[in-house]
């Protein structure tokens, strides 16, 4: 075992993780530990925009942002969280912009900006030019910035290091966050990193679906360890579906695509979207679309020999447009369906994106253990994090927004919480929990091959949890995942080494998949109503009277099969009253 | 030397349903584990596969249904993370978007593909190599904005030309593609290599930058752009389509005549 101390130790490096550490390295001594290299990681996937009221070629404010990010979230958004998002959106990009980022520029050379869903003028008028891009690879452009001045400010990366576990310290004032624990990848070791804060930025957990715009590696770590540890997880149902993922594939096409002009026909060339959202058509919040493309194939009038998908229509964008604008979606559909988006249509279909819930945290990024405490030196931001800014259903764009916003906000509060404390000692024997868990995955227990266990998974999930849910289903879909869990007491890795043992890796990610897979599970059985991202046929409408409330889950006991207890939190209102949501 | 055995591994427990239209290709993967192994070795997988399957999804197939504990990196799956970098029939591709349809022998004739890190760099465990020395060239060529004096308090202006001047060369994901296919870096380590003078490239004719002179001069040096021989495997190599040498000689031309 190494044992290292540090200020502030950031667990994750895609954008939220790099924004906090470009913080909390220029105030306090920080570590940023990744399984992946800081320029894997999924935030580089991003193509369409991040918005923010710049008004470069409309007018636009930051209250406009605000609203429709709490209408898009279907007004399970906390208000002053989306405000405080919105107004700090216009120096988030411009940071970003001195750090270097190469945006598209106007003809004046400002910042160019294009249309996105849900983005409105005036409280729903039409759609508005907020999203700022660099062509179709702006989650490119923000990681690739962000890690360059990383490099700039000498930020110090443990790469390929896997957090397994959190340090968390009891104290008469109840539990403090102490450190985290790594196994290294390419040794095997264990590395204990005591910390006076430490900040959580690891994504999603997209994996727990078959058909996902996912990277392999998003298998929700870091939201399962704070589970594990007892600390809730907030608004886990609402998991949003991108309308247009490659059919079959999931690979992700950019709403921007659609906010350049692109246009969703089902299999007959009907612009479906007119008869869903008349105003702003295929710029319908994601949610909307995605259900829209779903009812569109249920009904029968999907496109393709099976009628399963729908078709998005670039042709008349030109070449150009294509080429300049959008041109590695271009590319994506032209290797790996051989389809040429200038000549004909593109097959698409709904494809598991993005987590709206995760680790329940205030502006501050500071973690709450339950609806009134936080746990001081515990921060989390980006999408591994619930603020919550997207409530039922973010908007496109808001989660570079996020990242930039929050992840700036973490770093900071977790920099000068650590300034201004010392270091609390550790638990005893912190890397034992670690050490076991890994034994135990090592060690001759069973013949259960972790594909298989994750292939059912996937398949149960996409069958029974995706844009559509109903009691059968979700009930369906606990009990797969509950025979699962049972199956993955008796999982065997043919893997035994200690070098670079990614058997072992693939093995510990599958167990937190399985797990968040159950809360997203249990949550959309107990929210009998329709919103946002989470639609259940069997509740259609939305229930301001019992389901305005974020969800709360929080693990009881030890274990894989310990069960999990529902809890509730108000939304917070400031200014705007729930309306109905129509477009 | 490289061991030529052919090792036939068999596979563990029932495997996953063929689907329709799969047809049976070899996969051959040059095996090392230093943990283990003397020397590497060459292990080759009989493979039901779609002609529509990435090798990706090939090394997949290896690694969770025949033999865990083949080793290589990957993430997003679809070309912009630069995870899986490796020597597919001998060309540096990335695992996940070459596609098996384009690998096949002609007329029906049985497929082989063969998979082995990329060169140059150590090898850690089978496809998997050592990139610090890669990230370390990239960093000593002050891969970030370099500016002096007050900063505006709204965005620079950049006009949409000179925004187009660098676009090529942001394009770059790290992958190593280009800098592993180059024959000079292959015999002399030191060289910075393709990608480092891309991302240098990148800052060099960014309108808004003020440190060009910093970074020619860097790579005016002795392991810098000079050694570049002009081979073009680079921009044969990359996966983003990045006229690599020609960002490399536009970096030479700058050295040449002082001028950006």
């Amino acid at each position: 075992m190494q044992f290292h101390k540090y200020d502030v130790v950031i667990i994750g490096a895609g954008g939220a993780g790099m924004r906090a550490a470009i913080e909390s390295g220029q105030r306090a001594r920080t570590a940023v530990l990744t399984k992946l290299y800081p320029t894997r990681s999924h935030t580089g996937a991003a193509q369409g925009g991040m918005c923010a009221a710049l008004a470069n070629v409309e007018e636009d404010n930051w209250e406009w942002h605000t609203f429709d990010t709490i209408k898009g979230g279907d007004y399970l958004v906390d208000q002053d969280a989306a405000e405080i998002m919105a107004k700090e959106a216009i120096d988030a990009v411009l940071d970003l912009e001195k750090m270097g980022l190469p945006f598209n520029r106007t003809p004046e050379g400002k910042i160019d900006q294009r249309r996105f869903g849900g983005h409105t003028r005036n409280h729903g008028e039409a759609a508005v030019r907020r999203a700022c891009y660099a062509a179709d690879r702006t989650g490119h452009m923000i990681l690739q910035t962000l890690y360059q001045n990383c490099v700039k400010h000498g930020i110090e990366f443990f790469n390929e290091f896997y957090v397994l576990d959190l340090c968390m310290t009891e104290t008469a004032d109840g539990p403090v966050c102490t450190g985290a624990v790594a196994y290294e990848l390419a040794t095997g070791e264990i590395h204990v990193f005591q910390a006076k804060s430490v900040v959580f930025a690891t994504g999603g957990f997209g994996k727990v679906f078959k058909t996902t715009s996912n990277a392999h590696t998003l298998t929700g770590d870091g939201m399962g360890i704070v589970f594990r540890k007892g600390l809730p997880l907030e608004d886990m149902e609402f998991y949003q579906f991108h309308p247009t993922g490659l059919a079959g594939l999931g690979i992700l096409l950019t709403e921007g695509a659609r906010g350049e002009g692109a246009i969703l026909r089902n299999g007959s060339g009907e612009r479906f979207m007119e008869r869903y959202a008349p105003t702003i058509k295929d710029l319908a919040p994601r949610d909307i679309v995605a259900r829209s493309m779903a009812l569109e194939v249920l009904e029968g009038r999907g496109a393709g020999p099976n009628k399963d998908y729908v078709l998005l229509d670039c042709t008349h964008l030109g070449a150009e447009v294509l080429e300049t604008k959008l041109p590695d979606i271009t590319e994506f559909a032209r290797t790996y369906l051989a389809v040429d988006p200038v000549k004909e249509p593109v097959p698409v279909y709904p494809t598991a994106h993005y987590a709206m819930g995760g680790i329940p945290t205030n502006v501050h990024g500071e973690v709450l253990r339950d609806n009134d405490n936080i746990v001081p030196g515990l921060y989390a931001a980006g999408e591994c994090a619930c603020v919550s800014v997207h409530g039922a259903n973010r908007l496109g764009t808001n989660s570079l927004l996020d990242i930039n916003v929050f992840g700036r906000r973490a770093g900071i509060a977790a920099a000068e919480y650590a300034l201004a404390h010392d270091h609390v000692e550790l638990p005893e024997n912190p890397a034992a929990q670690v050490e076991a868990q890994v034994a135990l995955v090592l060690s001759e227990h069973g013949e259960e091959r972790v594909a298989d266990i994750r292939t059912e998974l996937q398949a149960t999930m996409d069958a029974n949890a995706s844009v559509y849910r109903t009691e059968d289903t979700l009930k369906t879909a606990l009990h797969d995942v509950q025979a699962l869990k049972e199956r993955y007491q008796r999982i065997t890795v043919q893997d035994k080494g200690k070098r670079f043992n990614t058997d072992l890796l693939e093995a510990v990610e599958l167990g937190f998949l399985l797990e968040l897979a159950e809360v997203l599970v249990v949550g959309a059985l107990a929210r009998k109503e329709s919103r946002g991202g989470h639609a259940r046929e069997d509740y259609p409408n939305r229930d301001d009277t019992n389901f305005m409330r974020h969800s709360m889950y929080y693990k009881q006991g030890d274990g894989l099969a310990a069960d999990i207890r529902l809890d509730y939190k108000p939304v917070t209102f400031t200014r705007y009253q729930p309306m109905e949501r129509k477009y | 030397m490289t061991a030529t055995a052919e090792v036939s591994t068999g596979s563990r427990g029932n495997q996953p349903p063929v689907p329709d239209g799969a047809i049976t290709v070899t996969l051959k993967v040059r095996r090392f584990n230093p943990e283990f192994d003397d020397e590497p070795r060459w292990d080759s997988f009989e493979i039901p596969a779609l002609p529509s399957d990435r090798v990706l999804n090939l090394l997949h197939y290896v690694k969770w249904y025949l033999d865990g504990t083949l080793t290589f990196r990957r993430s997003c799956a679809h070309g912009i993370c630069g995870s899986d970098a490796m020597r597919i029939n001998g060309v540096n591709r990335l695992a996940c978007k070459v596609l098996l349809k384009d690998l096949l022998a002609p007329k029906g004739k049985p497929t082989t593909i063969t998979v082995e890190a990329i060169k140059g760099l150590p090898v850690h465990k089978d496809l998997l190599v050592d990139m610090e020395p890669f990230f370390e060239a990239f960093k000593a060529v002050k891969p970030y904005l370099i500016t002096y004096g007050n900063e505006p308090t709204r965005e620079r202006l950049q006009s949409a030309a000179d925004r187009e001047r660098f676009d090529d060369t942001t394009k770059c994901i790290l992958c190593a593609a280009c800098t592993t296919s180059c024959p000079v870096f292959w015999t002399e380590g030191s060289y910075f290599g393709p990608a480092a003078i891309v991302n240098a490239h990148r800052f060099i004719f960014d309108s808004r930058d003020e440190g060009a002179e910093e970074r020619l001069d860097i790579l005016n040096d002795v392991d810098g752009v000079w050694r570049c021989r002009t081979t073009f495997n680079c921009t044969d190599a990359c996966p983003r389509g990045i006229q690599v040498t020609k960002a490399i000689q536009e970096v030479k031309r700058a050295l040449l005549f002082k001028r950006v």
